[in-house]
C-alpha cells in the first residue's frame, strides 16, 4: 500500500464517523468501520505526535543535488 | 600654421569631446521614429515640443542592464533615459547612446508591470481553474528565499509552532537585483528535480517596487506557471502585488501568512481528531446499544414453545371442562324434558282411557241393565195395572154392550157429531162382532 496521507486518512475517518452516526449500518460493517476508524485515529494521532523535523538546505554540487543541515535551525530545539 | 583637420579627424574630435564633456546624462523626452532592425538594437528619436535628438539603445544594454524589466518602447511613449552623448563620425551625427530606459508618467516599473500583467493574463497564466490546491498537510515544504534574514526565520518558527514534524527544504537564492530572478528559477528547478517536496513557498520581505522587480520577471512567471508542485507566493507586504503573486497557486500577504496557509495548526487537527474519536466511539456504543436493545426485544418476543403448549393445554382443559359441563347440563335438561314429555305422554296414553272407558262402559252396561230391569219391572207393573184398566175400558166391552163406533170414510175419523157428516158420506160402523159399511141417508142434528 502506498504511503497513507494524513489528509486522506482524516477524510476517510470523517466519512466513517458520519456513516456510523447515520446508524443504518449492519452490525458487521459497523464493527469493521469502527476498527478501521480506530486504526485511522491511531495513524493520524501518530502523525500529529511526531515532533522531529529536518530542516535542510538544497545544494548544487558538481551537477548533483545534495542537502545539508540548514545552519539557521537549532537541531536541538524542543 | 593653420591647423588643418580632415573631416574624419574633426568628427573624431567632436565625438571625443562630446563623450568627455557630457559623461552620463539623464534625459527625458518622447519616443518617435522607433526602428528595430535585425541587429536587435533599437533606434529612435527622442523629442520634446521644440527639439529632437537621435538615440540608439543597444541590445546588450537593453537586455542585461535594463532594470525596468521587459517593457517595450513604443512611439509616443514618454521616457526617462540614462545615456551618454556621442557622435557617429561616418555621418557627422551626434546621438544619445541609451543605457537604460524607464517609462515616464505612471512610473517606469509600474508601466512594465502592467504590461506584463496584461500579457500574461491574456495568455491565461492567472486562470483560477489552473491553480493547484496546496496539500492539506505537507510532509516537506520547499522554501525559496534568502537563507538569511527574518523571512526564513519567521517561516521556520511558524511552521515549527504550528506543526513540529513538517520538514523544510530551503533553496537559498538572492531575492533582489538582476541575478535574483534567474536564481529563483534555478532554485525551483532544483526543488522539482530533488523531489519529495509537497509545496513550495517563494518568499521575500517588503521592499520598493524596484526591490521586488525580480518577482515581476516574465521567465519566473512562466516557470511558476509550469511548476508541477503547488507554489505559494509571499512577496513583500500585504499591499504589494507581484506577477509572482498572480501566477502562483496561492498568494499569501506575507511570508508568515504563507507558513500559516501551508501548515495546519496541529492543535486544530488534534481537536478534530479527538472529536472524531469521541463521535466514533459514541456512534459505536450507540450502535451496539441499539443492537442489544433490538436483541432484547426479539428475545422478549421469542417465547419457549413449551409455554405455548402449556397455555394450550390449560386452554384445552378449560374447554374440555366447559364442554363437559355444557354436555351434562344439556343432557340433564334433555332428560328432564324427556321425563316431562314422558309424563305428558303417559297422561296421554289410550290404555288408561280404554280402561276408563271400559270401566265407564261397564258401569253404563250395569246401569243400563239395571235401568232396563227397572224399566221392565216398572212396565210390567204398569202393564198389569193398565191391563186391568184397559180391560175395564175396552171399547170391545162397550161394543159388547151394544154400542158401535162410527167412522167417516175415507179418513177414518170417529164421528162424535152428526154435523161432521154430509149426505151420501160412506161410513163404517164397527160392532162388537163385525163391521158394516153404510151410506148416510138422513142427518139430524140435535
Amino acid at each position: 500500500m502506498a504511503k497513507e496521507k494524513f489528509e486522506d486518512a482524516l477524510e476517510k475517518l470523517e466519512k466513517i464517523v458520519r456513516d456510523m452516526e447515520a446508524g443504518e449500518m449492519p452490525l458487521d460493517s459497523a464493527l469493521k468501520s469502527f476498527e478501521e476508524g480506530i486504526r485511522l485515529i491511531r495513524f493520524c494521532s501518530a502523525k500529529l505526535d511526531e515532533t522531529q523535523r529536518r530542516v535542510e538546505q538544497l545544494l548544487e554540487n558538481e551537477n548533483s543535488l545534495q542537502t545539508k543541515h540548514f545552519q539557521d535551525e537549532d537541531p536541538h530545539e524542543p | 600654421m593653420k591647423n588643418i583637420l580632415t573631416v574624419s579627424q574633426l568628427n573624431e574630435n567632436i565625438k571625443a569631446f562630446l563623450e568627455e564633456a557630457f559623461g552620463s546624462l539623464w534625459v527625458e523626452g518622447e519616443v518617435s521614429n522607433l526602428r528595430r532592425p535585425q541587429s536587435g538594437h533599437v533606434y529612435f528619436t527622442l523629442k520634446d515640443d521644440k527639439s529632437q535628438i537621435r538615440a540608439v539603445y543597444f541590445r546588450q544594454y537593453g537586455h542585461a542592464q535594463n532594470r525596468a524589466v521587459n517593457f517595450n518602447l513604443e512611439d509616443g511613449m514618454k521616457i526617462l533615459c540614462r545615456a551618454r552623448l556621442s557622435a557617429y563620425p561616418p555621418r557627422g551625427d551626434y546621438q544619445l547612446i541609451v543605457e537604460s530606459v524607464e517609462p515616464q508618467g505612471v512610473g517606469a516599473l509600474q508601466k512594465a508591470f502592467e504590461q506584463l500583467k496584461l500579457k500574461l493574463a491574456a495568455e491565461g497564466l492567472f486562470d483560477e481553474s489552473l491553480k493547484k490546491a496546496p496539500p492539506f498537510l505537507p510532509r516537506r515544504i520547499g522554501v525559496v528565499t534568502s537563507p538569511t534574514g527574518s523571512v526564513i526565520r519567521d517561516i521556520l518558527n511558524i511552521t515549527r509552532r504550528r506543526f513540529p514534524s513538517v520538514d523544510i527544504l530551503v533553496a537559498p537564492t538572492r531575492v533582489q537585483g538582476n541575478e535574483a530572478a534567474p536564481e529563483i528559477i534555478s532554485a525551483l528547478r532544483h526543488l522539482h528535480a530533488y523531489g519529495k517536496v509537497d509545496v513550495i513557498i517563494i518568499a521575500r520581505g517588503g521592499g520598493s517596487l524596484e526591490d521586488l522587480a525580480p518577482f515581476n520577471d516574465e521567465s519566473l512567471a512562466r516557470e511558476i506557471f509550469h511548476s508541477a508542485i503547488p507554489i505559494v507566493s509571499a512577496v513583500g507586504h500585504e499591499t504589494d502585488f507581484t506577477i509572482c503573486d498572480f501566477v502562483a497557486d496561492l498568494r499569501a500577504p506575507t511570508p508568515s501568512a504563507a507558513a500559516e496557509l501551508v501548515v495546519p495548526l496541529r492543535s486544530d487537527l488534534q481537536n478534530r481528531l479527538q472529536n472524531l474519536r469521541k463521535r466514533l466511539v459514541a456512534a459505536q456504543r450507540r450502535h451496539l446499544d441499539d443492537q442489544k436493545e433490538l436483541l432484547a426485544a426479539l428475545q422478549a418476543r421469542f417465547k419457549d414453545p413449551r409455554r405455548f403448549l402449556m397455555d394450550f393445554s390449560i386452554h384445552l382443559d378449560d374447554l374440555r371442562e366447559r364442554i363437559q359441563r355444557a354436555l351434562t347440563q344439556n343432557t340433564q335438561v334433555m332428560k328432564s324434558k324427556l321425563k316431562h314429555l314422558e309424563l305428558g305422554l303417559q297422561h296421554q296414553t289410550p290404555e288408561r282411557q280404554i280402561r276408563e272407558k271400559r270401566i265407564l262402559l261397564n258401569n253404563l252396561e250395569k246401569d243400563a241393565t239395571q235401568a232396563w230391569e227397572r224399566y221392565l219391572r216398572d212396565r210390567r207393573v204398569r202393564l198389569t195395572k193398565q191391563e186391568a184398566l184397559l180391560s175395564s175400558l175396552s171399547p170391545l166391552a162397550v161394543l159388547q154392550r151394544g154400542y158401535s163406533i162410527t167412522r167417516r170414510l175415507p179418513d177414518g175419523k170417529i164421528v162424535r157429531n152428526a154435523g161432521w157428516l154430509t149426505l151420501d158420506d160412506s161410513i163404517r160402523i164397527q160392532m162388537a162382532q163385525g163391521v158394516i159399511q153404510a151410506r148416510v141417508e138422513k142427518i139430524r142434528e140435535e
